[in-house]
């Protein structure tokens, strides 16, 4: 039996007054000795592996994260709510520091994941309902009506282009353009399947129209298709919800609600992309000009404890708005591209090198300093006003074009995913993850493992590294058998526990069960109670069940409430 | 009022809807009230009372009657509603297995609380809204209800039922009861003053155990102190403010689940 008495961090490493602190040495000496004498062994238990795993969310972490496991020899399913995995990787244009275009290393490995048998996608779908403990999660997955038959779909495209609903905003290209009510995505979608937008389909609003359905030689289309309901057995989850630029409607000053020529980076991305709605010619989108002057305005809500924006620094604006400012340099050298920065941010692989290209070679104006106010004239200009912090003067540009860096925020449907996945998230919705350092791909609870920016912002290199390094956390459970779970776990007295539950309702890990149980009585009658039961392969004795529980029927195995007692007693002894 | 809750029990009773009146009786004398269960008519004539004197809260007895077949026939009087709601969200008993009436309560009386007005020899007693009437071996003595009401009963909470199947007569409203007066006056209190109030209070405790047994919120399997395992069980008491203690756990075992329905002080 052993019992540690700390007095090394617990007392002389804290204390400045020796003689009080040899005191406290002795008390604690003391109930640890009195600890020590109600010591009971403790045994591990053990429980099996569910030999599959969830990945929520199907953007670059998700994928990354898919073929990993699914390369070391384990079946894999993704979610993804969209009815196309990609993720905001599929809509962005180039990738710095290396200037290669996004879909054509992102579009592979989309189908890569369509192609490897071990990987299951499940497109357009939600988890419902996460239930279950490390090894053996049950997980209820609500796939969403497409009113498309996804096996008889060929994804010809032939709906997409006769429906007769044309002025639908295309989120894909974040409403630059419009897209039909039943559509694809994008061309390299997978799964390449079409989707009926319920808001504006015309067939399901109203029962008339049913023009897709005609002109479908697969007979894919239908009507009647309902959401469906899966249910699946996991050993593991991944989280990589990913995340979304925040809305801009509170920064009045930018006038980004003000001028369509005011845009997110996000947006300025979709106007560069050759699949994009300008077809990669970058036009304003009020009038389909050339820009000949444009303004990027970084930290757009970054940075900001006013409480309009987000506290902490999005970390890769700086790259991508250098990225962009360079591009748009090289296509256009008569634009001129001023860049206006609370401080340039360039930690990374060949970073810095790439943001003194923009400066250097490219001739971007780095202005130090913010911008006060963006405010669109009646001829089409946009007049921004800013200081220069190094000059210290105020300047005027009239710009053609505005483009703001938008911080970026958690998915809102991570909140609700934590609660059904009890893993932790931090105020700005973040997952945290177990240890900052020595544990970063980790949730604190079991089983649940964190890929991308749901666990806070990062680029595609460090996203993509982290995807993997999720993936082998997750091979490192999945090839074991069974799990050792922790002794340290709280156990039920079932003739002493009243069924009130409780204990049930302060448990933060859903480790507490109750079921109807027959009880033999003094009397030799049989009685039917409703008692309480710990899953000992989730529990992970905090001990909030013991001081919960009225009557003293749940206890904690090396932490007993007599030893806690003792312990007490011990240092309240004269 | 008892004449219509025997009538609608026999009815209860006869359609089989329970089988089973969970109610009160005489003891050995008539201010000596208990909880009585009555399986047929002529027992509820002979025995089933309901009177000024019928303060306790049957709500508790409910986690032993549904343990046995059948439905059981409950009154409640509206704070029995509380601890009843309580024992419920607890999972104390089967709510399928109860019939649940509500029934009004303008405030009990007691043996103590009259005898304490020099009134003995009770032989029964009778009310009419705010005018009680005591018959006694030696003739009727009348008062006035809020003379001798019980002590929870002057700070009554709510005269609405919170859960019920039927209502006999009609609901009243939630109460601007004060009872939490005597806590801004506690709160006033130096920590001397209040140290030297509770010394005083809980130096009453004879620890007979009589609170617990009574209480709706205490109804453990095995309570802590019963159980020699818990470190706190019933033992003769060191000095005396170990045996002040009794009161100060029992008071943290019950926070948050105490509905105030005042039966540890009626006990």
């Amino acid at each position: 039996m052993l019992e540690v008495a700390n007095i090394r961090e617990q007392c002389s490493w804290i204390h400045k007054d020796k003689a009080t602190a040899t005191e406290k040495a002795i008390i604690l000496g003391r109930a640890a000795i009195a600890k020590v004498q109600l010591n009971a062994p403790l045994t591990a238990g053990e429980s099996p592996v569910v030999k599959r795993a969830l990945v929520i969310g199907g953007g670059i972490a998700g994928i990354q994260t898919a073929l990993d496991i699914a390369e070391a020899g384990f079946d894999v399913d993704i979610v993804e709510k969209q009815p196309t995995i990609g993720g905001k990787m599929a809509q962005i244009d180039k990738t710095f520091p290396t200037l290669d275009c996004a879909a054509c290393i992102l579009t592979p490995k989309m189908v890569e994941c369509s192609q490897n048998e071990k990987v299951h996608i499940y497109a357009y779908s939600e988890v419902e309902e996460v239930k279950g403990f490390v090894g053996n999660f049950t997980v209820k997955i609500k796939k969403k009506a497409r009113y498309v038959d996804e096996n008889k779909c060929t994804g010809c495209g032939d709906c997409t282009t006769k429906c007769p609903m044309k002025n639908v905003p295309n989120e894909f290209n974040l409403g630059l353009d419009t897209r039909r009510a039943v559509y694809i995505p994008f061309a390299q979608a997978v799964p390449k399947v079409a989707t009926i937008d319920p808001n504006y389909c015309n067939m399901l609003k109203n029962g008339k129209c049913g023009l897709c359905a005609k002109v479908c030689g697969a007979g894919a289309i239908d009507y009647k298709q309902k959401d469906q309901y899966i249910e699946e057995q996991y050993g593991a989850i991944v989280v990589a919800t990913g995340y979304n630029p925040i809305k801009l409607d509170k920064f009045e000053e930018f006038g980004y609600s003000l001028s369509k020529d005011v845009v997110t980076s996000l947006e300025l991305e979709r106007l560069m992309n050759a699949a994009g709605p300008t077809g990669g010619t970058l036009l304003r989108p009020s009038d389909g000009k050339h820009p000949h002057t444009i303004v990027f305005v970084q930290c757009v809500g970054s940075r900001d404890t006013s409480g309009c924006g987000k506290p902490y620094c999005s970390k890769i604006c700086c790259m991508y708005t250098a990225k962009h400012a360079m591009l748009i340099r090289e296509k256009y050298p008569d634009t001129e591209v001023y860049v206006f920065y609370i401080d340039v941010r360039t930690p990374g692989k060949n970073f810095d090198e790439f943001y003194r290209r923009a400066v250097e070679q490219y001739g971007v104006h780095y202005i130090k300093g913010m911008v006060g106010k963006v405010a669109p004239r009646a001829n089409g200009k946009i007049m921004v006003q800013a200081s220069d912090l190094l000059m210290d003067e105020q300047l005027h540009i009239e710009a053609d074009l505005v483009v703001l860096a938008a911080a970026i925020e958690p998915d809102k449907s991570a909140r609700p995913l934590a609660t059904m996945l009890t893993a932790s998230m931090d105020t700005n919705d973040f997952f945290t993850e177990a240890h900052p350092k020595l544990r970063p791909v980790e949730s604190p609870t079991a089983g649940i493992f964190l890929s991308g920016v749901c666990q806070g912002p990062k680029d595609i290199p460090e996203t993509v590294s982290q995807a993997s390094a999720a993936a082998a956390k997750v091979i490192g459970l999945l090839v074991k058998d069974k799990l050792t779970t922790n002794p340290c776990v709280a156990h039920c007295n079932e003739l002493m526990c009243n069924g009130c539950s409780s204990c049930e309702r302060v448990c933060p890990y859903g480790a507490i069960t109750y079921s109807d149980k027959e009880f033999r009585m003094p009397d030799r009658t049989t009685q039917l109670r409703r008692v309480a039961s710990v899953n000992p392969a989730v529990c992970q004795g905090c001990g909030a069940c013991t001081v919960a529980c009225p009557s003293g029927a749940m206890d904690l195995n090396g932490f007993s409430n007599s030893q806690i007692m003792a312990e007490v007693d011990a240092i309240c002894q004269k | 009022m008892q004449g219509m809750m025997i009538a609608r029990a026999k009815e209860l009773l006869q359609d089989g809807t329970v089988n089973r009146v969970l109610g009160w009786q005489a003891g050995e004398f008539a201010y000596d009230i208990t909880p009585a269960v009555f399986e047929t008519a002529e027992e509820l004539d002979a025995g089933f009372v309901y009177n000024a004197f019928c303060g306790n809260n049957l709500s508790k007895y409910l986690i032993k009657e549904t343990k046995k077949d059948g439905k059981v026939l409950v009154f409640l009087k509206p704070c029995d509603t509380y601890s009843f709601n309580q024992l419920l969200t607890e999972h104390r008993f089967d709510r399928e297995k109860v019939y649940a009436i509500g029934i009004p309560c303008e405030g009990k009386t007691s043996g103590e609380m009259l005898k304490a007005k020099g009134v003995s020899g009770i032989t029964g007693i009778d009310e009419d809204g705010d005018s009680i009437t005591v018959h006694t071996v030696y003739g009727d003595q009348g008062f006035n209800r809020s003379d001798v009401l019980e002590e929870r009963c002057l700070t009554c909470k709510s005269k609405k039922h919170v859960a019920y199947d039927e209502l006999i007569g009609e609901d009243g409203e939630v109460l601007d009861s004060h009872r939490f007066d005597m806590v801004a006056k506690l709160e006033a209190m130096t920590p001397d003053e209040r140290f030297a109030f509770w010394r005083s209070q809980l130096s009453k405790c004879i620890r007979c155990n009589a609170c617990r047994n009574v209480c709706p919120a205490c109804s453990c399997e095995k309570c802590v102190f019963d159980n020699p395992e818990s470190g706190i069980a019933q033992k003769a008491a060191a000095d005396s403010f170990e045996e002040n203690m009794f009161q100060i756990i029992r008071a943290f075992h019950v926070a948050g689940r105490c509905t105030d329905c005042g039966e540890c002080s009626r006990a």
